[in-house]
């Protein structure tokens, strides 16, 4: 596969390190009151579509960049790449 | 001046040459190198202290530039990596730190690669055996962090030759891919 | 044999070669089969079911039927088809799925036993007695079966991989192919132009028509002299691409040195080849279909197209007297130049009543071939006449055409599936292609010669529209244009057997058989009759097969559909595959900046990783790995020894959060460690589980080196960069790898610092009071080199780790050991570091183990509650914090030179080996120097409680069962003096 990355432009696949699901960047706050329940959801519970899914991959051979990867899983089509750092401080994450 | 001798990281006091065909693969230990990445918040700053210490802009993305003494390349977004003769700079990261202050995290590289310079014609035909960069479309002044026989290494692209930075401990697998790879071509 | 003139051969030239144990004679330009038909051999193998005799069945990469060993020794190759093999000077062969002989095949007699081994026939045969199945049914089946055997011997030839880029890929280089070429090179694009055949031109060289007045082949090698002109066009002939892989990734087999004996020195056997492409072009062809018809498998029955191949590309006709049955107009087209070239063809035979008239030979027409005879080759046909009569031919080769597939492999690799074409009842490919391919020539349908040139001209241009790049298309020279002329015929009926798949021996009644079976869909016919399962993915059979399930099941054909083609398009060689990856260079190995001074020193290594590390350094006189180990833990503990710790994972961590960072990071406290100091630090998974261990030292207010395992250096760097981009996006931090930046030595025993005073700069205080335990420094040594000092100890031990830059570490190591000489310093490996750890009660990998938390591992309270750290929340799980839950204990056994067995589960005395009665496992052992006794840590259930008690670690694996008391993991200085003092 090709990952169009957003700086670099296509890269192989096999420069990168895969993750799983984009939700993981949506880390609870671990002093929140009651937060068990929150992290158990982050920790174990994933959808697994077949078709569009969001997902972290780590450019590891290559900038270092973890990137939001917007991917169809039946066709591998990749319909967006984005930096996941930018795609972290767009959901509200920041320190 | 300690008393200490340094070795090669091919494992001799003398760096190695080898040459196949057209093409001469010289290990070249005499440089110093030190990554540079910006704090937050200071990129501009930091690229400021960065344009005036290099005498040029630091490089944008994948791409590599050369001042009067020293030269740099991109290695991620906000970090470079600095190179400078190793007999006159063996202290870069420090020179660099001083240059940059707080606006820039900075980190001794020097003993962290084993560099190679590429020489002859034909280059990307060798290059295509061992990466995945399309060395026909890399014009000079590229820099690039790919997979060489398994191992993250960085290729920048001169006019008449290829620098390839590969890590320290992997030096002897990665000249003896070099070795086939060429015999394999030439 | 050999005609007297013409063929794309040098007649100047002989090659010598043996096929079957007997010398042969062919030319360069020949392939192993048509320098065996010019010498007469029509028998080339065996069936793999029936052991069939059988010859040739084309003249191509689609051939089902000539399979051979070629060469021999560690190059033996088997399955190789000889339509492919280029002939070279000193070529052996063998056939293979026969004995004792070729001529001469005692499982010939599963031929008499057809009516057993119908389609699924081991399925049924073999159901009952089960007990039957591995010691004698399948002994028997793998014997008969199956097809070339392989060598045990490593293959001696280098295999290389590579990376190409292009603009445009075109796959085939037939007439389409070329003016495609032809078409992007002078545009400039950059093109790459791939073909198995070690001669371009594709069917130009197997024909005898003329393109603008020049034999086709002529005409080939005129574009192809111009296209090497061009610096942007990339020939690649003897090149099979092989896949069609995710957004317009090819793969590609390059046989660089198949056809000659053994590969130049440092050449590569082939080369895998992946090529990134913008647009691909694919002109692979098509490809002829036979008719199934009674015993139409002897040797000497071939597609027509092939036949015509041989006459015209080789100037070889497998007999003096030939036939050629037919159903469209391209069968008349190989009668006529057969006739041309003074074959003698003894009939035409058409299934249509309808069929155009031909010269020179007696026209058949609405006529259908209903049998054959001769046991190892063809003597003659039986024909059924259109008026119902037969007729017996003489003849010692008969040319078959069913009709043109356009070979859409390739179109099919990322889940395309064809659309059926009336007009050539063929499918062709649809509009589901991979990414990025276009379809030209006759693989798209259009079968005229004018058609392919034409179309190959225009889909380049198409291409190269859709890059941006203005491609001026070449004037088209002159060529036939003739429509396709065809009526479909797929089988003549017949009780006897006629062959659809010859590679895997299915028949049309086994055909007949899976549809009365009810295994109807084209999926479930494949696989009930293993039709097209063969290495030709039934190129030549599979359509033929589901016609006739079309015609059963009253569908039409489009309805019916096709089975999936997926890579590779041929057989591709495993050895190819792992390129240059083989032996010692199977994956990079890694040397620490000791590894020179280690083996000087006679040191055993052993792989970790990738590293190599000393395991032990064996001194004159010691006969056991024991001695070495035990002489290097008493000699560390008693004075001073040193080790490379190298291999440890080190990750610079600056910033203005660099503390905030890795507070969050590891589940202990790391916000207020004082500059100047080392903590030890753990870090969870999300999920509570233990990941890793190692320290982080405070160089600065906003720096820190936090080091690894060596094995997760890796995993936690990208774990931290996780953290920091997609967790924590607006922290001040940085982070890069040091691991290889610096040589590192821990030195350790009572004289370690007596040792180091002699190397640390005078300038530097390293006293106990002035650098104390978990003390970090950066210093200079031996005059000034600079270097990193930390006081830690994995041993136990007074002890350091320091680091110098990469370049010096062989200097330091030879530095240390002159300089210790008086301390009688001592290296030491992997082994005595390991005994001194399991002493000392460290945890390593085998206690993070990726299932224990930090409770298991008696580091419970220093998962912080004040702070949010990565795993924290989870780790304090109900399930993970259970009164039982295990822990990190010691274990001695009752008799000390009794061995703990690692990976030994814990039981009560007297208790019954089963998982009911399991209390915790071993997890390391060893013999302990110090102790002179063996020992052990692992996990007890509530094994702090259990202090003092005897248990058994029991090891059903080693049979072991060893009596055990319950102690300390920290058997040596469990108050910590020593690596105070």
């Amino acid at each position: 596969m090709i990952i169009n990355h957003p700086l670099l432009g296509p890269c192989d696949a096999q420069e990168f390190t895969y993750k799983g699901d984009a939700r993981l960047i949506d880390r609870p706050d671990g002093m929140a009151e009651g937060s068990g329940p929150a992290f158990y959801d982050y920790a174990y519970l994933r959808d697994n579509p077949a078709g569009e899914h969001r997902e972290l991959w780590f450019h590891e051979q290559g900038d270092r960049s973890w990137l939001v990867v917007t991917r169809n899983t039946v066709t591998h089509d990749i319909i967006s790449v984005e930096l996941a750092r930018d795609v972290a401080r767009s959901m509200g994450r920041s320190r | 001046m300690h008393d200490l001798a340094p070795m090669t990281a091919l494992g001799a006091s003398e760096p190695r040459t080898d040459t196949i065909g057209p093409i001469r693969i010289t290990e070249a230990p005499d440089w110093a190198l030190a990554s540079v990445a910006a704090r937050l918040g200071q990129e501009a700053t930091c690229q400021t202290a960065l344009r005036k210490l290099l005498g040029t802009p630091a490089p944008g993305v994948a791409a590599q530039a050369s001042g009067p003494v020293l030269s740099a390349f991109w290695i991620g977004p906000h970090i470079w990596m600095f190179e400078a003769p190793y007999a006159t700079h063996p202290d870069l990261a420090q020179q660099v730190k001083a240059a940059c202050a707080d606006t820039a995290s900075v980190t001794d590289q020097t003993g962290a690669w084993v560099r190679f310079e590429l020489t002859g014609r034909d280059l990307p035909r060798l290059m295509e055996r061992l990466c995945n960069l399309d060395m026909g479309a890399m014009q000079a002044g590229h820099a690039r962090r790919s997979v060489i026989e398994h191992l993250g290494c960085y290729v920048i692209r001169h006019e008449d030759s290829i620098t390839l930075y590969g890590p320290r401990s992997s030096a002897q697998t990665l000249h003896h891919a070099l070795i086939t790879a060429a015999r394999s071509v030439f | 044999m050999r005609l007297k003139a013409g063929g794309q051969i040098d007649r100047d030239t002989k090659l010598s070669f043996r096929f079957d144990g007997k010398h042969y004679k062919g030319h360069p330009g020949d392939t192993l089969a048509s320098a065996l038909l010019a010498n007469g051999v029509r028998l080339m193998g065996r069936s793999f079911k029936y052991h069939r005799p059988r010859g040739v069945l084309t003249a191509g990469s689609d051939e089902p039927n000539a399979l051979v060993e070629l060469r021999s020794g560690g190059r033996q190759e088997p399955n190789t088809r000889a339509t492919v093999v280029e002939l070279f000077d000193g070529l052996h062969a063998a056939p293979q799925n026969a004995w004792p002989s070729l001529r001469f095949d005692a499982l010939a007699i599963n031929d008499k036993l057809s009516n057993f081994l119908t389609a699924g026939f081991y399925y049924k045969t073999f159901m009952w007695p089960a007990a039957f199945w591995e010691k004698l049914y399948e002994p028997i089946i793998r014997r008969a079966a199956g097809l070339g055997s392989i060598t045990t011997q490593p293959d001696p030839d280098p295999y290389d991989k590579g990376f190409l880029h292009c603009d445009l890929l075109i796959i085939g280089a037939g007439p389409s192919g070329l003016m495609a070429a032809l078409t992007a090179g002078r545009a400039g694009a950059r093109v790459i132009l791939a073909d198995e055949d070690f001669r371009m031109g594709g069917r130009l060289n197997a024909e005898s028509y003329a393109i603008s007045e020049m034999a086709g082949s002529d005409w080939a090698a005129q574009i192809v002299a111009e296209l090497v002109s061009l610096p942007n066009v990339r020939l690649m002939p003897r090149t099979t691409v092989f896949g069609a892989f995710d957004h317009g990734i090819y793969g590609a087999v390059e046989r660089v040195s198949d056809h000659l004996p053994v590969p130049q020195t440092g050449k590569p056997r082939q080369t895998l080849w992946r090529i990134y492409t913008r647009r691909t072009l694919l002109c692979a062809g098509a490809l002829e279909r036979p008719i199934a018809f009674a015993n139409n498998d002897r040797p000497g029955i071939m597609t027509a197209s092939a036949l015509r191949a041989y006459v015209n590309r080789w100037a070889v006709s497998p007999a003096e007297t030939v036939a050629v049955f037919t159903n469209n107009d391209d069968g008349h087209r190989t009668a006529a130049d057969l006739i041309a070239k003074g074959v003698k063809v003894a009939a035409l035979i058409d299934t249509r009543p309808d069929a155009p008239k031909a010269a020179g030979t007696e026209l058949l027409a609405g006529a259908q071939v209903i049998d054959t005879s001769g046991r190892l080759g063809l003597t003659g046909v039986t024909v059924k006449l259109a008026n119902g009569q037969t007729r017996k031919l003489a003849c010692g080769a008969l040319g078959v055409s069913g009709g043109w597939n356009p070979n859409v492999s390739l179109t099919c690799h990322q889940r395309g599936r064809p659309a059926w074409e009336e007009r050539i009842a063929a499918f062709v490919p649809a509009g589901d292609l991979p990414q990025g391919m276009i379809v030209a020539g006759a693989a798209g349908g259009q079968f005229s010669t004018h058609a392919t040139l034409a179309g190959g001209a225009e889909k380049a241009a198409q291409a190269l529209t859709d890059l941006g790049i203005t491609a001026t298309k070449p004037d088209l020279p002159q060529a036939e244009d003739a429509p396709t002329r065809i009526t479909p015929f797929w089988h003549v009926k017949s009780d006897k057997r006629a062959w659809l798949d010859f590679q895997n021996d299915v028949t049309v009644k086994d055909v007949k058989l899976a549809h009365q079976e009810g295994f109807r869909s084209v999926e479930h016919l494949k696989r009930y009759t293993t039709l097209g399962m063969a290495t030709d993915q039934g190129k030549t059979s599979n359509m033929g097969g589901l016609a006739i399930m079309a015609e059963l099941t009253g569908q039409s054909i489009a309805q019916t559909g096709t089975t999936m083609f997926r890579p590779p398009y041929t057989p591709v060689a495993m050895g190819v595959l792992a390129g240059r990856s083989t032996g010692q260079d199977f994956r990079p190995t890694r040397l620490t900046p000791s590894h020179h001074w280690a083996k000087e020193q006679g040191a055993v290594f052993v792989e970790v990783g990738m590293w190599l590390r000393a395991q032990w350094f064996p001194r004159k006189g010691e006969t056991t790995w024991r001695e070495s180990v035990d002489r290097e833990v008493s000699a560390t503990r008693a004075s001073v020894g040193v080790c490379d710790v190298t291999t440890l994972g080190k990750i610079d961590v600056q910033g203005t959060d660099a503390a905030e960072f890795l507070n969050r990071s590891y589940c202990n406290a790391f916000a207020k460690l004082p500059v100047g100091r080392v903590r030890y630090g753990l870090m969870l998974r999300e999920d509570g589980i233990a990941f890793d261990d190692g320290t982080a030292a405070r160089l600065a207010e906003d720096h820190f080196v936090v080091t690894t395992t060596t094995a997760n250096a890796v995993p936690v760097y990208r774990h931290m960069e996780f953290a920091r981009q997609c967790l924590w996006p607006d922290m001040d931090v940085q982070l890069i790898s040091t691991t290889e930046a610096w040589a590192q030595y821990a030195i350790a025993g009572p004289n370690a610092r007596k040792l180091l005073q002699k190397i640390v700069d005078p300038a530097f205080d390293i006293s106990n009071d002035a650098f104390p335990f978990m003390a970090c420094a950066e210093i200079t040594v031996c005059n000034g080199c600079p270097a990193r000092l930390f006081r830690i100890s994995f041993s136990g031990e007074l002890a350091y780790e320091l680091a110098v830059p990469t370049r010096y570490g062989d200097a330091l190591i030879r530095r240390i050991m002159a300089e210790g000489a008086e301390f009688d310093v001592t290296p030491y490996g992997t082994e005595a570091l390991g005994v001194m750890r399991i002493e000392k009660g460290h945890a390593a990998g085998n206690e993070l183990n990726g299932q224990t938390t930090a409770l298991n591992l008696g580091m419970g309270r220093m998962v912080s509650e004040k702070k949010d750290s990565i795993g924290a929340v989870l780790s304090r799980r109900e399930g993970l914090s259970t009164a039982d839950a295990l822990k990190l204990v010691g274990f001695r056994p009752k008799n000390p030179q009794s061995r703990i067995p690692a990976g030994a589960h814990l039981l009560e005395k007297g208790a019954k080996m089963i998982v009911a009665n399991d209390l915790g496992y071993v997890t390391s052992a060893c013999y302990s120097p110090t102790l002179e006794s063996y020992i052990a840590i692992g996990f007890l259930k509530n094994g702090q409680a259990r202090m003092g008690e005897t248990l058994r670690a029991a090891s059903p694996l080693t049979g072991e069962d060893v009596e055990i008391e319950i102690v300390s993991a920290h058997f040596v200085d469990p108050e910590g003096d020593r690596l105070r003092a």
